[in-house]
């Protein structure tokens, strides 16, 4: 059975206040991405998949200025904490990826696909949004979509009704690359999630 | 100009007046007087560009797991320690008055974060990018990119030499100007504390009228984005100092760990 979250271990209060977020703003291409940074394994190395998707606004128009960065574990499931994220090493993964979108909205990663860190837990890739226009930065979780089982055994897909829930499943295409649209807002708006300890 | 309305299918209204945004920021405080939101809120209309890109529902709540629990490591391979110079990539010094600024990454439980990345990037003196798409027509400086990379100490200290940039206009309404800020990129330990946010200089008469600020509804909170004149920082007949602690969300792993110690 899945765990319900009520008694979460986390409810104390911070002691201190965090410094609040501002938006990314529209000026970053220039400072944050980086050369490779999409590449968390080199394109056509062996067990490589693509994942790509597009970021749309509340009228469905994609946004050319959003940055979205993953951060996973291995094939193996191994969180791997390495630097060299900046100048990768071709064959060294170090788990961390940052790209901007095109304007269209497009983005595209080169990565791996997670194992489970424990037995049974279902995979998924940790995502964090950034916009032009987005005043904080909003975090989501891209889950693989083959094991229904480990999906089914989630906590946090459980906790979600089923059209909220298919927004965090990535769509498997018939070359085998992972689509994930990031909607903002509006027709199917992907849930986005608030961490114990974050405040609204 | 800085972030304008998206060119396509939009139309663009007429834009509105300074005094019709601040009149729409103080009926938003109004609305939330004795709510002590800490952070700023996403659908905040006098930001025009924020109506088609906030949520509608309301954030879904995550017990962090396995990945979250962990952040990205870089170090002194991604990042040279002459990146926290922003006055030396170029031949030149850069036009402006010379800044510090200097503090430190803590943990919502006041621990420094310890070597982690710090990314800054900023407009030059006059104002102005060096993005394509900043056509505010202030001077280029030559002597000034405005980007900087550093790695916290062991006491989650860093510090930036750099200048203080200008204020910019931008197209979110008529007359609309930034108040002069820094950008500032930041990781903890664990993912759930990622975030970006805009350093400001005290004292800036255009905090009132900009809505990115004023999207935090505190006062307080407002406040901990000013950074503090520090003359202890500033150097004699060199440079002028600013400190800036920032405080990251809490992190859960640890808390996790004690609660397994006390067990």
């Amino acid at each position: 059975m899945p765990e319900t979250q009520p008694d979460s271990p986390y409810a104390a209060e911070s002691t201190r206040v965090p410094t609040p977020g501002q938006t990314i703003g529209p000026f970053y291409h220039y400072a944050l991405p980086f050369e490779g940074g999409e590449h968390l394994v080199p394109p056509g190395s062996p067990g490589s998949v693509r994942l790509h998707g597009r970021v749309t606004d509340g009228n469905g128009d994609g946004l050319q200025d959003a940055m979205i960065e993953i951060w996973q574990a291995d094939a193996n499931g191994r969180i791997v904490q390495r630097e060299g994220s900046f100048r990768r090493d071709a064959g060294v993964f170090t788990g961390f990826g940052r790209t901007s979108t095109w304007r269209d909205g497009g983005y595209t990663f080169t990565t791996v696909e997670p194992g489970p860190l424990t037995d049974g837990a279902a995979p998924f890739i940790a995502v964090t949004v950034f916009a032009r226009g987005l005043l904080n930065r909003l975090f989501t979780r891209i889950y693989l979509p083959d094991d229904a089982g480990a999906l089914g055994g989630d906590a946090l897909l459980a906790s979600l009704d089923a059209d909220r829930r298919a927004t965090l499943l990535a769509q498997r295409d018939e070359d085998g690359s992972l689509r994930f649209d990031i909607r903002l807002q509006g027709d199917r708006e992907t849930v986005f999630l608030r961490f114990p300890r974050h405040e609204a | 100009m800085g972030e304008e309305v998206p060119r396509g299918r939009q139309t663009a209204p007429e834009p509105a007046s300074q005094q019709a945004i601040s009149a729409e920021i103080a009926a938003i405080h109004a609305s939330e007087d004795g709510r002590a939101l800490t952070q700023p809120r996403l659908d905040f209309a006098p930001y025009r560009s924020s109506v088609l890109r906030h949520p509608t529902k309301d954030l879904c709540h995550a017990d962090p797991e396995s990945i979250e629990l962990a952040a990205p490591v870089f170090g002194h391979r991604d990042v040279d320690p002459l990146e926290a110079d922003l006055t030396i990539q170029h031949g030149g010094e850069p036009i402006g008055e010379r800044i510090r600024i200097t503090g430190r990454v803590l943990d919502g439980d006041g621990r420094p974060v310890r070597g982690q990345l710090v990314e800054i990037w900023q407009a030059n003196a006059a104002g102005r990018y060096i993005h394509k798409r900043d056509q505010h027509p202030a001077p280029i400086d030559p002597n000034f990119t405005g980007v900087g990379r550093t790695i916290t100490g062991e006491d989650g200290s860093y510090s930036f030499l750099t200048i203080k940039p200008g204020p910019y206009p931008w197209r979110n309404h008529r007359n609309a100007w930034r108040p002069a800020h820094v950008h500032f990129s930041l990781f903890g330990t664990e993912f759930t504390q990622r975030m970006i946010t805009q350093l400001y200089f005290p004292g800036d008469p255009l905090f009132a009228l900009d809505p990115i600020y004023q999207s935090i509804t505190s006062q307080s909170a407002r406040d901990r984005l000013v950074a503090e004149y520090d003359h202890d920082v500033s150097e004699h007949e060199w440079l002028l100092g600013y400190r800036w602690d920032i405080v990251l969300t809490g992190a859960h792993a640890t808390r996790m760990e004690q609660e397994g110690d006390n067990a």
